[in-house]
């Protein structure tokens, strides 16, 4: 039985005409101490799929329309708000993007780390362990440490006292919605290694979520990439970067400028993301794909398996651009 | 912190020394002889010429000044016309009929406000919101004197549930003090509920969700602190303007307060009871802030930061 399993998950936000599905048939799969990156742009869905994942999505104004979340075979979709409190920190813990705001602002580390422990092992919601937690993230003199108001650290260390937080539980599964965008780029790397070294010590799995291809390789089992609410790839890291099927993956990842090339401009993917409840008919991505045909505006395609571990939502994926000619 | 405060209280004496000059010329401008008041109408023209030499009063107004300053630096508020009582006496003895109605007020409307305005915040859009809204709005919109009166008359006269008027018992305050709650819980209903509603979509209550709180945890621990923190600042220039309304209650329900004391003097032209009263809500007004300031810097630690 895998850790995690979404099954054809379906979000709505807004009533009547103005309904916007946010995620749409989205299936991932995820075994225990794996890693799997989620990777998309702005508004691809991949937030809203991933705070799914805990039923963190508010609800209303979202709507739970259809499909499954199973968390060591549970759905969490059908779970009670007590099953919820328990799984939310424990089984699956989370680290989000600006750790600066998530901190509340009013509350020392300490006791905000602290309170994790009470919900989740009460036995040890103590300074000792709250220090363990902060030595284990990379925080410097813990003991100092525990009576600071998140105003009063960086942007990195704050990051790193979210982590503590969220490996408080002890979890089997962490979360790390966009964990490094909002840091310096010195910082980022250094929070990534903490991330693989946590992993790797701790052995839990880890659902990155990311629109950043760069730090994909790095850390990574597999990878799926988010466009316009739906999954349009998923396969092993290394094929997938070498060897993208879809074109949405394909453009990805030219847009990642290379240091060691030198390149008159950098590449950039023409248009936005369509805003959900704007999705064009048909393929979502063809208004953009370099190589869309005629028909890509009528039917839409599905997610297919088209090769053992690969799959992809392009009936073309296999379609070479010399083939025209 | 030591340089701040310091910093605070001279500018607090400032503003109190402006007070008492402003009171001074505003109360010296108002028409009528002041003398003929004290001695009434039927005295002689030695007794008051008697009197305009007692109090200064046929001496140019900076001399006046200078007097009533001399006075306020030894500690003399002077005494009253009327009955010849020290103002500081007179306003001491009302003092804690005054203090006890505010703070009772105080408690009544913060322990609705606060639920209210939390649960709106939460259900924010539902009926009972929107029930809530207009309750506020109603509640913002009486007249003080016609809410006092109503209340005197239905729920003391008719039913007899509450006593008339007068205090002698604890009783005796809780119409008085509910008739002040019910002006002011509108507002704060609402500005709790505004608060409460940004800090609800804010990342750190996110976080405090999956972290695995429970929601009564999420509201009243990680929501509550958050939103009180502007609310406190309102409630500390709201302890001192809540005297207006005070004068209104205390006078439909006689309670022997300083507002009461402060209409009292202005039928009388009693001068020196005018000036020491409105000296005293001055003082209140900037007491109110000083503890807000300090409030202030223990429930949000950025504060402390900032300066």
């Amino acid at each position: 039985m895998p850790l995690l399993e979404i099954k054809n998950l379906q979000i709505e936000f807004g009533s009547g005409l103005s309904v916007a599905r946010a995620a749409d048939g989205v299936s991932l799969m995820l075994e225990a101490g794996k890693t799997l990156c989620l990777v998309g742009e702005s508004g691809s869905g991949k937030s809203v799929t991933a705070l799914s994942i805990a039923k963190l999505v508010p609800a209303p104004p979202a709507h739970y329309v259809g499909g499954e979340i199973l968390l060591e075979g549970r759905d969490v979709l059908k779970m009670s708000s007590r099953e919820l409190r328990e799984i939310r920190g424990g089984l699956v813990s989370y680290v989000f993007q600006e750790p600066g705001a998530s901190l509340n602002p009013v509350f020392r580390i300490g006791a905000q780390i602290k309170e994790s422990l009470k919900y989740h092992r009460p036995a040890v919601a103590n300074d000792a362990e709250v220090i363990r937690l902060l030595k284990l993230v990379g925080i410097p003199a813990p003991e100092s440490r525990l009576k600071n108001y998140p105003h009063e650290m960086s942007g990195g260390m704050q990051q790193r006292v979210m982590l503590a937080m969220a490996l408080a539980s002890q979890p089997k599964l962490l979360v790390a919605d966009e964990p490094t965008t909002a840091l310096d780029v010195t910082i980022q790397a250094q929070i990534i290694e903490l991330l693989r070294d946590l992993r790797r010590q701790l052995g839990m799995a880890v659902l990155l979520i990311t629109h950043n291809l760069g730090i994909v390789g790095d850390l990574a089992d597999d990878v799926a990439v988010m466009y316009a609410g739906q999954i349009v790839e998923h396969g092993p890291v290394r094929e997938v970067i070498q060897r993208p099927l879809h074109p949405y993956t394909q453009a990805l990842i030219q847009s990642v400028p290379e240091l060691d090339t030198e390149v008159a401009c950098l590449t950039a993917i023409p248009g936005t993301v369509p805003l959900p409840g704007a999705y064009p008919s048909g393929c979502r991505f063809h208004p953009r794909c370099p190589k869309a045909r005629p028909d890509c505006s009528q039917a839409a395609p599905d997610l297919s398996q088209v090769e053992p571990q690969r799959w992809a939502r392009c009936p073309y994926w296999n379609w070479k651009a010399n083939a025209l000619a | 912190m030591l340089l701040r405060l310091s910093n605070r209280l001279f500018w607090s004496a400032v503003t109190l020394l402006g007070t008492a000059v402003l009171t001074f010329f505003l109360v010296n401008a108002v028409p009528g002889d002041v003398a003929k008041i004290i001695a009434g109408p039927k005295a002689s023209a030695d007794v008051i010429k008697e009197i305009h030499t007692k109090f200064h009063l046929d001496e140019p107004l900076w001399k006046r000044l200078g007097y009533h300053f001399n006075d306020l630096a030894h500690g003399d508020l002077g005494h009253s016309f009327v009955t010849d009582q020290p103002v500081a006496e007179a306003i001491l003895t009302r003092l804690p009929t005054t203090a006890a109605l505010s703070a009772l007020a105080i408690v009544m409307w913060m322990l609705l406000a606060v639920p209210l305005g939390v649960l709106t915040a939460k259900y924010s859009g539902s009926w009972s919101d929107r029930l809530a809204l207009v309750l506020a709005t109603l509640s913002l919109s009486l007249p003080a004197f016609w809410l006092a009166r109503m209340l005197q008359y239905w729920l003391s006269y008719k039913l007899g549930w509450f006593p008339v008027a007068g205090f002698r018992t604890f009783t005796h305050l809780l119409l008085p003090a509910s008739a002040l709650a019910l002006l002011t819980v509108g507002y704060y209903a609402r500005l709790v509920h505004s608060n409460m509603t940004e800090v609800l979509n804010s990342p750190y209550i996110r976080a405090a969700r999956a972290k695995g709180a429970s929601e009564t945890a999420v509201l009243f621990r990680h929501g509550l602190r958050n939103a009180m923190i502007p609310v406190i600042t309102v409630l500390g220039m709201d302890v001192a303007g809540l005297l207006g309304g005070v004068i209104f209650v205390e006078n439909v329900f006689a309670l022997p307060g300083i507002g009461t004391l402060a209409v009292q003097s202005v039928f009388n032209l009693d001068v020196p009871i005018i000036m020491g009263t409105v000296l005293f809500s001055a003082v209140a007004v900037v007491a109110a802030n000083l503890v807000v300031d300090i409030l202030y810097r223990w429930i949000d630690p950025r504060i402390k930061a900032a300066h």
